[in-house]
């Protein structure tokens, strides 16, 4: 892909990276991980405003990456995809045994798309509460579901998964995504060469949400190698309770072995009532509609662009909303759309 | 007998760490308010700014989610059953 006329200059140190387009005929589903475009959010920054009224200058760019456009419709179809690959290169996943992990559900959805093309079967932990949707697509993959104590959360369904492991570890391969190194290398070899690639070696600044931390880390591990003053920036609830589905409040969880703070510049929380009204905004005003990860990344972008000058900040949406109509994200809309009425 | 209600691991900080508080009151709104006065804080995470339940929580009675029944006018009793339930599964 070529870096629009828009995109400010490269970087000094940016040497371009070999084109790898999304194969227009595959052999696998599986062939068809990653390789997703950036899309400007321009509407959307034009109109911004912090709380202060301070707007976007025109000289900052802000991009979204569309994660949804991956086959099992998120981002997770990259960690998921290199931790199986790893799994068999190693001989830790062989024939007749079965893959096994917790997971809120994208994870879940990725593994069970990548054993059915494959041929293995799936066995995944998650909190009765996920939405009705994931569950359904999870099905529809042919794996099958243990459900852990909603009021326990994703830490709940990480503790279900080591007793059932536990019981019989000769049966299971578990891929285990918070502790392993193959979820940031994931990015580390795709989506970060990708972004350097789509941005011409631009960008300025990188923001993802934190559900197991591999995406800030890999990809920010790769872009800060590229070009050290990408500042890397992780975007997490703002609360232990909270309404952001696949995102992790770390200072109330279990911290995934594979999160290493100390690699980022920074870290932004995002309120679940913002990063909902930047959904219903996304929908009207871009033309995209989306999960409340995606509404929280996108918040904080908004407020880390009106910060600076000028600068390419990419951020990461998860993935697309059809997932979540179901769900809490949408009781709040019609009220939103009302108040808008009213103002205009 | 009291209502009991089940808190989730989010809101333990505020119970001391208990999964599960006994309270009362004749309405869910009444419990709220009741467990504000024995857990000051928690209302707050519960409830936003005009007084409605937060769209990112759940409350059930007996398994019955308020938002179908008469939300904080929901009439409970001793021995009912009152679930906390965060709207979403985590990371």
């Amino acid at each position: 892909m070529q870096a629009s006329s828009g995109i400010a200059e490269p970087h000094d140190s940016a040497a371009p990276t070999p084109e790898s387009p999304r194969p227009a005929r595959a052999h696998s589903v599986l062939d068809l991980v990653g390789q997703t475009p950036l899309v400007e959010i321009a509407r959307l920054a034009h109109s911004f405003r912090t709380r202060e009224g301070k707007a976007i200058s025109p000289n900052v760019r802000l991009y979204a990456k569309l994660e949804g456009l991956n086959p099992g419709g998120s981002v997770k179809d990259r960690p998921a995809l290199w931790m199986i690959r790893a799994g068999l290169r190693t001989g830790k996943l062989v024939s007749g045994k079965t893959i096994l992990d917790s997971t809120s559900g994208n994870t879940g959805i990725a593994l069970a798309m990548i054993g059915a093309a494959l041929g293995y079967p799936v066995e995944l932990v998650m909190p009765a509460n996920v939405s009705r949707e994931r569950k359904r697509i999870i099905s529809a993959y042919g794996a099958r579901i243990r459900y852990s104590d909603p009021l326990e959360g994703s830490d709940g369904a990480i503790r279900v998964c080591r007793q059932v492991l536990a019981e019989a570890p000769e049966r299971y391969f578990k891929p285990d995504q918070y502790f392993n190194p193959q979820n940031p290398q994931a990015h580390y070899e795709s989506t970060g060469p990708e972004i350097w690639r789509a941005t011409g070696g631009s960008v300025t600044h990188f923001l993802a949400g934190i559900g197991t931390g591999g995406t800030v880390m890999g990809t920010g591990r790769y872009l800060k190698e590229r070009h050290p003053q990408v500042q890397v920036i992780a975007v997490e609830p703002d609360d232990a309770l909270h309404g952001l589905e696949g995102l992790k409040h770390m200072a109330s969880s279990i911290v995934p072995g594979i999160y290493h703070e100390q690699e980022l510049d920074r870290k932004i929380g995002v309120g679940t009532d913002d990063a909902y009204e930047t959904v219903y905004r996304l929908g009207a005003e871009e033309g995209l509609v989306v999960g409340q990860s995606s509404g929280a990344a996108l918040w904080a972008a908004l407020h880390v662009a009106a910060e600076v000058d000028q600068g390419v900040i990419v951020v990461i949406f998860p993935d697309f909303g059809d997932k979540y109509l179901s769900t809490n994200l949408w009781l709040g809309w019609r009220d939103w759309h009302e108040s808008l009425r009213r103002r205009a | 007998m009291a209502i009991m209600v089940r808190i989730p691991t989010p809101l333990r900080r505020f119970t001391n760490g208990s999964d599960e508080v006994g309270t009362a009151g004749s309405t869910i709104g009444a419990v709220v308010d009741n467990l504000e006065q024995s857990f000051p804080g928690i209302k707050d995470r519960l409830c936003d700014e005009e007084g409605r339940v937060r769209r990112f929580v759940n409350i059930y009675v007996n398994g019955d989610d308020i938002r179908f029944l008469s939300n904080l006018d929901t009439p409970v009793k001793d021995g009912d059953e009152v679930s906390i339930v965060p709207a979403i599964a985590g990371g």
